[in-house]
C-alpha cells in the first residue's frame, strides 16, 4: 500500500490539489470500481459462500445435514475415483509439462527457426479443449488400427516383427485354431494343426477346415478344390474349406467347395522333425517331392493363423497397476487407468507451449554477465546450466508448475470430451463430478457443493502463494 | 588494458547464452532434425482434424486419414458444403458459429471495459484501501468456475422471479457469468500495465483540470492500448473455447455455441465424426486467425498473467 501510494502522496505534498475542485472529483474514480465490484460480489464472491452453505444442506438445500455430504464424498467409491484421478493428474502432469517446456525453451535457443518452432508448439493453446480432446480421442481410437494413428503405427511395427497370417483367427470372438479342424486334422503343438493319419510317399492327404470366412477366399483368389493324383515318392494332398450346405459327404472336396490357397504346410517325420515345407495353390493342392520311404504327418503351420496386432484400448479403463484382485475401494484408490495417461499426453500437447513461452522469457531475462563470469571462472556449460541458470530460473519454474497444478485441479473439458462413455466413470475428476452430480440426472446440490468446497480448499494454497509472491515483488 | 577487454567481448555468447549442450557437442544437424520431428508431431493432431474434415464421410470407418497421402482423389469439400447447406437453422453449424460470436463479443468487450475502469481506479484513484482491493482481485484469479455454478443458477432464478427476466438459459446469463470470471485476470493485467504509466502525467492532467472520465478516455485508454489488445485476445479465446459455462447455463436454449455443438455431436448416436471433424475445424479457425494476427499480444498477455 505504502509503495503504491507513496508517489502520489509526495506529489500531493508538493503540488496541492486546486481548491476550487469539487468534492466529487476526489471520489469519482471510486465510481469506476463499482461495476466490477458488483459483478464480482454477485457472481464470484457471494457464490463461494453460498456453495459452502449448500454443502451443509441436503439435496434440495432445505435441511441442514452437517458434514454428511463430506462423509459421502470421502466414502463413496465413485468420488474416491475422482479424487484419485485428480491426484494422478497433479502428480504427473505439472512435472512433465514443465520439463517439456524447459527442454523446448533451452533447445530452441540453438536453432535458426526458433520462431516457427515456438509458434507450432504454442498453437494448440488457442484451440478449445473440446476440439483438442475430440482429435486426440481419434488419434487414440480403440482397437481399430485401421483408423487410430497410434494403433496404426503400433500395428506397422508389430507386423514387422510378427506378421499376421492369411487366415487370422479372432481370439476375442472365441475362435481357436483347434476349432478350424474339420476332417483329417487334429490340433498339434502351439497353434498348429496336424494330419490325423500318417502318410507314406505316394499317398494323398485330405485336410478339411471350417470357420474360414468366404470373403477371405475371394481375396486370396481361391478356386474349386480337387484331389491331386498320387505319384511315387511324392506326398500330395488338398487343404479345402470343408463346408458346403448341400453335401453330405464330408471326407473329400465337393463341387462348390474351394481350396485354401497359400496355406503354409510342413512335412513332419514320425520323430516330430520338420523335413520340408510348401504351400498350397489356388485349388488348395500341394505336394512334397522326393520324399524318402517312411511315415510322416502333414502339419499346418501356426503362422497361417497369426491374428497380428489387435490394437490397444488407449481410451479404456484397464489399470496400469495390478489392482485386479483388490476390493472395490482399494481399486478406486489405487488403479491407474490407461485413459488417464492418454488424456495427459493430449493435455501436454495443449500446454507445453505455455510452459515453453514462460520459461523462454525467464531464460532470456537471466543476466548474461553472470553467465559469462562463471564461464571465465572455468565452469563448463553444463555446470553453468546446473549451478547458475537453473537456480536463477527456479522462480519461473515454480510459476509454471503452480499454474499447471491449479489448471489440472479444475480439469474438466478434456475428460468429458475424450473419455468414451464406457471409461468415463473411471476417468472421473472432481470438476467433472461437480457437473455430473449438480446438473445432470438426479441433482445432488448438497454433494456437488461439498465437492466444490473441497476443490476450492485445494486451490487456496495456490491463491496464498500468488499473494505472497506478489507481496515479495513489491506489487 | 584495452587488450584485455576485447577478447571478453568476443567471447560473449550470441543470441541465447545457455549453450550447455555445447559440452556434449551434438551435431547441429541432429538437434535440428530432432526439433523438426517434434514440430511435425505437434502439428499432427491439427493435420488429422483438417484431413478428416476433407475426406468423404463414407471413408471414415474404412481407413485412416493418412490414406489421402497416397490417394489425393479422396480430397473433398462435401462435408463443409453439407454442413453449410443447413444455413442458419437452429442447432446447425453456422447457427453455432453465430451463437459463439453472440456470447464471445459482448463478454470480451465488457470484461475489457470494466477491467480498465477498475484498474484505473485502483492505480490512479485517491481512495484508501486500493492495495487491499487489488490483492483481493488477485486472490479471486484462481477461484474455480465450478464453485460458482450452482449458486449462480439459483441467483438467476431468484432474479427472474423478482424482475421477470431469468438469465438462466439465455445468452445474457452466459455472458454475465463469463464477465465475472474474466474480471480478476483482466483487472490484474490492466493494473500491471497502468502502474508503468508515470503518475506525474496523470497529476499534470488533473492540475490542468481534466476530470476522471476525461483523463481515462483521453490519456489512460490510449496509453493502455497494448494491454487492452492482450486482454481482448485472451478473453476472446477463453470465452470462445468455454464448454462448461455454456453446458450449465444454456440448458433449454435452442442455439448452442460451437463447443456445445461439438460436445452434443459426440453424445449423438451414429457415425458422425465427419460432423465433429468439420465442426472442430470451424471452431479452431477463428481462434487461429486471432492468434496469428495478434501473436505478439497473445504471448505478452500470457507472460503478464504468469510472471509478474
Amino acid at each position: 500500500m505504502a509503495i503504491l501510494e507513496a508517489p502520489s502522496d509526495q506529489l500531493a505534498d508538493v503540488v496541492p490539489a486546486p481548491r476550487h475542485r469539487p468534492w466529487w472529483r476526489h471520489t469519482s474514480s471510486l465510481l469506476f470500481l463499482v461495476p466490477a465490484t458488483i459483478w464480482l460480489l454477485a457472481i464470484v464472491i457471494y457464490p463461494v459462500f453460498a456453495t459452502i452453505r449448500y454443502s451443509l444442506f441436503d439435496e434440495t438445500a432445505s435441511h441442514f445435514v452437517g458434514l454428511s455430504n463430506f462423509k459421502t464424498l470421502f466414502t463413496s467409491d465413485d468420488l474416491l475415483v475422482a479424487f484419485r484421478n485428480n491426484i494422478i493428474w497433479v502428480v504427473i502432469f505439472p512435472f512433465f509439462v514443465t520439463f517439456f517446456g524447459l527442454v523446448f525453451a533451452v533447445l530452441t535457443e540453438r536453432i535458426g527457426w526458433a520462431t516457427v518452432f515456438k509458434t507450432i508448439i504454442v498453437m494448440p493453446i488457442v484451440f478449445s479443449t473440446t476440439a483438442s480432446a475430440l482429435v486426440w480421442a481419434e488419434i487414440f481410437t480403440n482397437s481399430q488400427p485401421q483408423i487410430g494413428a497410434v494403433n496404426a503405427f503400433l500395428e506397422t511395427v508389430s507386423d514387422w516383427f510378427n506378421p499376421p497370417g492369411l487366415y487370422p483367427i479372432s481370439s476375442s470372438a472365441g475362435q481357436t485354431v483347434a476349432g478350424l479342424a474339420s476332417y483329417g486334422l487334429h490340433p498339434g503343438a502351439s497353434n498348429t494343426l496336424l494330419s490325423s493319419s500318417t502318410v507314406h510317399p505316394g499317398g494323398v492327404v485330405r485336410l478339411g477346415m471350417v470357420g474360414i470366412v468366404p470373403t477371405t477366399l475371394q481375396t486370396l483368389g481361391a478356386e474349386q478344390a480337387h484331389l491331386p493324383n498320387a505319384a511315387s515318392g511324392v506326398v500330395s494332398g488338398v487343404v479345402w474349406r470343408d463346408f458346403s450346405p448341400t453335401s453330405s459327404n464330408l471326407t473329400t472336396p465337393q463341387a462348390g467347395e474351394d481350396g485354401l490357397p497359400d496355406m503354409r504346410l510342413a512335412l513332419v517325420s514320425s520323430a516330430g522333425a520338420q523335413l520340408a515345407s510348401t504351400s498350397t495353390d489356388a485349388h488348395g493342392t500341394f505336394q512334397f517331392t522326393g520324399v524318402q520311404p517312411g511315415t510322416y504327418h502333414v502339419e499346418v503351420a501356426a503362422s497361417n493363423f497369426g491374428s497380428g496386432f489387435a490394437g490397444v484400448n488407449w481410451l479404456g479403463s484397464q489399470s496400469l497397476t495390478p489392482t485386479g484382485g483388490a476390493g472395490q475401494t482399494a481399486q478406486a484408490l489405487f488403479s491407474v487407468p490407461l485413459i488417464d495417461m492418454s488424456m495427459i499426453i493430449a493435455y501436454l500437447w495443449i500446454w507445453a507451449g505455455f510452459a515453453m513461452v514462460i520459461l523462454a522469457a525467464g531464460l532470456a531475462s537471466i543476466d548474461r554477465a553472470v553467465l559469462e563470469a562463471t564461464r571465465i571462472d572455468g565452469a563448463t556449460e553444463l555446470q553453468t546450466f546446473r549451478r547458475v541458470t537453473m537456480p536463477l530460473l527456479a522462480p519461473v519454474l515454480t510459476v509454471v508448475f503452480v499454474t499447471m497444478v491449479i489448471n489440472v485441479l479444475k480439469i474438466f473439458d478434456i475428460v468429458i470430451n475424450m473419455a468414451p462413455g464406457s471409461s468415463q466413470q473411471q476417468a472421473n475428476t472432481l470438476a467433472l463430478s461437480i457437473y455430473n452430480d449438480g446438473f445432470t440426472s438426479g441433482i445432488h446440490t448438497g454433494l456437488a457443493s461439498a465437492i466444490a468446497v473441497v476443490l476450492f480448499v485445494l486451490v487456496v494454497p495456490a491463491m496464498l502463494w500468488n499473494l505472497k509472491k506478489l507481496k515479495a515483488s513489491g506489487y | 588494458m584495452i587488450d584485455t577487454s576485447v577478447p571478453v567481448q568476443q567471447n560473449l555468447p550470441r543470441a541465447g547464452g545457455h549453450r550447455f549442450l555445447a559440452t556434449i557437442k551434438p551435431p547441429r544437424v541432429a538437434l535440428n532434425v530432432l526439433l523438426l520431428v517434434v514440430a511435425l508431431l505437434w502439428l499432427m493432431p491439427t493435420i488429422t482434424l483438417a484431413i478428416i474434415s476433407l475426406r468423404p464421410e463414407s471413408l471414415y470407418q474404412v481407413s485412416g486419414w493418412w490414406k489421402i497421402l497416397t490417394a489425393p482423389s479422396q480430397f473433398t469439400f462435401s462435408n463443409y458444403s453439407q454442413l453449410f447447406s443447413q444455413g442458419l437453422a437452429a442447432g446447425g453449424l453456422l447457427d453455432s458459429l453465430v451463437t459463439s460470436l453472440e456470447i464471445t463479443v459482448p463478454a470480451t468487450l465488457l470484461v475489457t471495459l470494466l477491467s480498465s475502469l477498475a484498474a484505473y481506479s485502483i492505480v490512479f484513484g485517491r481512495w484508501r484501501g486500493r492495495t487491499a482491493v487489488f490483492l483481493g482481485v488477485v486472490g479471486l484469479m484462481v477461484v474455480p468456475v465450478q464453485v460458482a455454478l450452482l449458486p449462480v443458477v439459483q441467483l438467476y432464478r431468484a432474479f427472474g422471479s423478482l424482475t421477470g427476466f431469468n438469465p438462466y438459459g439465455t445468452i445474457e446469463g452466459v455472458v454475465i457469468f463469463h464477465v465475472a470470471f474474466g474480471l480478476p485476470f483482466g483487472i490484474f493485467l490492466m493494473r500491471n500495465f497502468y502502474v508503468g504509466i508515470p503518475l506525474d502525467l496523470v497529476e499534470a492532467a488533473r492540475i490542468d483540470g481534466a476530470g476522471e472520465v476525461k483523463l481515462f478516455r483521453r490519456l489512460i485508454v490510449p496509453l493502455g492500448m497494448p494491454a487492452v489488445a492482450s486482454l481482448l485476445i485472451f478473453q476472446f479465446i477463453w470465452v470462445w473455447n468455454d464448454l462448461l459455462v455454456a453446458l450449465v447455463f444454456l440448458g433449454g436454449y435452442p442455439h448452442t455455441p460451437l463447443t456445445l455443438f461439438l460436445y452434443g455431436q459426440t453424445r449423438a448416436l451414429g457415425e458422425n465424426y465427419w460432423i465433429i471433424s468439420t465442426g472442430g475445424m470451424i471452431s479452431i479457425i477463428v481462434p487461429l486467425i486471432v492468434f496469428f494476427s495478434f501473436q505478439r499480444y497473445f504471448v505478452r498477455g500470457m507472460l503478464a498473467g504468469a510472471v509478474k
